[in-house]
Order: C-alpha cells, then structure tokens, then sequence
C-alpha cells in the first residue's frame, strides 16, 4: 500500500509514522509538504500529530486552509482512506471533515502518558483488525484533546456507530477517572459517516513496537492494510 | 480602520481556564466572583472602507477563521482610526 503522509510546519509526528509503516509494516510511505496542490496516488493519507502553523488561533485553524488540505478532501469524499492522529484529528474537525472539535484538557496540563482505549467498532477500515470491545493500551500527548459536540451531533455519531474509540480502564469501563481530559462520553476517536476518515487523539504509531511499551497501536495500521486486501480481493 | 473582535466560547461549552481563574479571584477574596469566561480579543487594522463593507468583510473573516461556530460566538465592532 502507498501511504502520504501530510506534513504542515509544526508536524513533528511524521517520521514516526513513517517508521512504522516503512519498517514496521513493510509499506510505502512518502512525506507530502503541505503546499502541495495534487496529490500522488495514495490509498491512505495519514495526518500526523504535531503544532501545525503553532496551532495559532486554535488547534488546526490555520492548517485547514494549506494549500494541500483541497486534495486531501477530493481524497475523503472520493472514499479515500484519511486517518488523523492527535493534531491530525484537529485538522480534519476544523476542515468539517469530522464532525465537533477538541478543546483545551480540563485538567489543565499538557498530557503524555499511556492511556486505555476500548474499540467500540470493528466495523471501519481502521479497527477491522480488532474485535469489538477490545481495549488497547496506547500513549496520548495533547494539551487540546478534550472532544466536544452538540448533543445532536454525538446522538447522531451514537446512533451511526461513528464512536470508534472512547478512555477505558485497564479493565475496560470508561469511567470518569479514566477520561484523561474531559472528552464528552471519553470519545477518544470518531469516524465520518462514509467510515473512510479517522480521527483519534492517542498515538498509535507510537506504540507499535513492543520495545516501546506497547504495540497495541499496530493494529490500526494493520486493519488498514486488511481492508486493502479485501477490497483488493472484492470483484468490481 | 479598526476592528475589534471578540470570540468567545459557546455558553455550555466548559471553560476550565475560566474556572481556574474564578477560584483565584475567590482565593483572592473576591467571593462575589460567580463566573469567569476567558475569550479572545482580536484587532484587526484595515484600508479605509465604507463602514459597511468593513463589516461584511469581518463578518466573513469571522465566520472563515476568527471564530468555530462548533464551540465558540464572536461579535466585533468597526471604528475610525
């Protein structure tokens, strides 16, 4: 599989990811600078953590409107595989290509440590590797990561099985304690409508080697190239 | 010209920032302190333009970046100057 991985000024998670896919999973990954206007022909676009543009203004305000982000949403709603990790998943909420956003942490620090998350469905493209309920243990590192909707969007995200990851214990409840920075519900990640987008504020290329603690956050990865797979395999 | 914006976030939207700073201010002695909402304060200079077009074309920078209508309200004034 080809992989793009956008890289805005302040990214600083791309050669992490790069590492993963690249010598990890044995996957073509190029690195795509944000003022790039068309893209190469990638099945799966993967927007890194990091500071884009400072997170001036507000987390992801400013990289919406890179010059790259107009190719990145012909991806989306071509049914392209776009995946956003931590700022990631800030850029593609302040592009509208996820619904809500992610505000400062209520406990007002900076959070870097392992937290749990329990897949609420194996039913996308990037959790068909994990079974539902399944808990992983992944580090997240955000000062923004609280997630936040209108009452309707999260009805609408509940009923439509667009809640992909929530804050669990070890043991799996997503309890209060277990919410490292008051997302609403512990959403964690969320899909779009169409299953094709991605976002989560854990970093799972950064635990996919059993050296670094965990290698839960492989199975992202590796869902990604099953459901290649499968549709590769799927007659037209 | 001048504009002055302001964005702050939606009522129901938590504030923690805004809640740390309402208890030092209790810390403080200022227990008629009954809530504290902390925003944004933005001025913007611009080219002289009727006072109207300056509005509408702030409106559009609000509602293009300034402001995520999702979380946060703004609301702004144009003057001379």
């Amino acid at each position: 599989m080809r992989f793009g991985i956008i890289v805005f000024p302040g990214s600083n998670c791309e050669l992490d990811c790069r590492w993963v896919l690249e010598n990890v999973l044995g996957q073509q990954a190029e690195l795509v600078w944000h003022k790039e206007t068309a893209l190469g022909d990638y099945d799966c676009l993967i927007l890194p953590g990091g500071f884009a543009h400072g997170d001036y203004l507000r987390t992801g305000a400013i990289a919406r409107f890179s010059p790259v982000m107009a190719a990145v949403e012909r991806h989306a709603r071509r049914g392209g595989l776009v995946l956003g990790i931590c700022n990631g998943f800030q850029v593609l909420c302040e592009a509208g290509l996820l619904p809500g956003a992610l505000l400062r942490n209520t406990t007002m620090h900076f959070l870097c440590r392992q937290v749990h998350i329990r897949v609420e469905t194996a039913a996308t493209p990037f959790t068909n590797a994990c079974t539902r309920g399944q808990v992983l243990r992944i580090p997240i590192n955000h000062n923004e990561g609280r997630y936040y909707a209108d009452e309707a969007t999260i009805a609408r995200l509940t009923a439509n099985d667009q809640v992909v990851f929530r804050y669990v214990t070890a043991g799996g409840e997503p309890t209060e304690a277990a919410n490292p920075n008051g997302s609403l519900q512990n959403i964690a990640g969320i899909c779009n409508e169409g299953r094709n987008v991605l976002g989560l504020m854990p970093h799972p290329e950064r635990a996919a080697e059993a050296l670094l603690g965990s290698a839960d956050g492989r199975l992202l990865f590796a869902s990604v190239l099953r459901s290649a797979r499968t549709a590769s395999a799927t007659p037209r | 010209m001048r504009a002055k914006v302001y964005v702050t976030l939606k009522k129901g939207v938590l504030d923690p920032q805004g809640e740390t700073v309402r208890s030092a201010l209790e810390t403080l002695g200022f227990g008629e302190v009954r809530d504290v909402r902390i925003g944004k304060f933005m001025v913007i200079c611009l080219n002289d333009v009727p006072r109207d077009e300056a509005r509408q074309r702030v409106e559009e920078m609000c509602k293009k970046l300034l402001a995520n209508p999702v979380i946060e309200e703004y609301r702004f004034e144009v003057e001379e100057g």
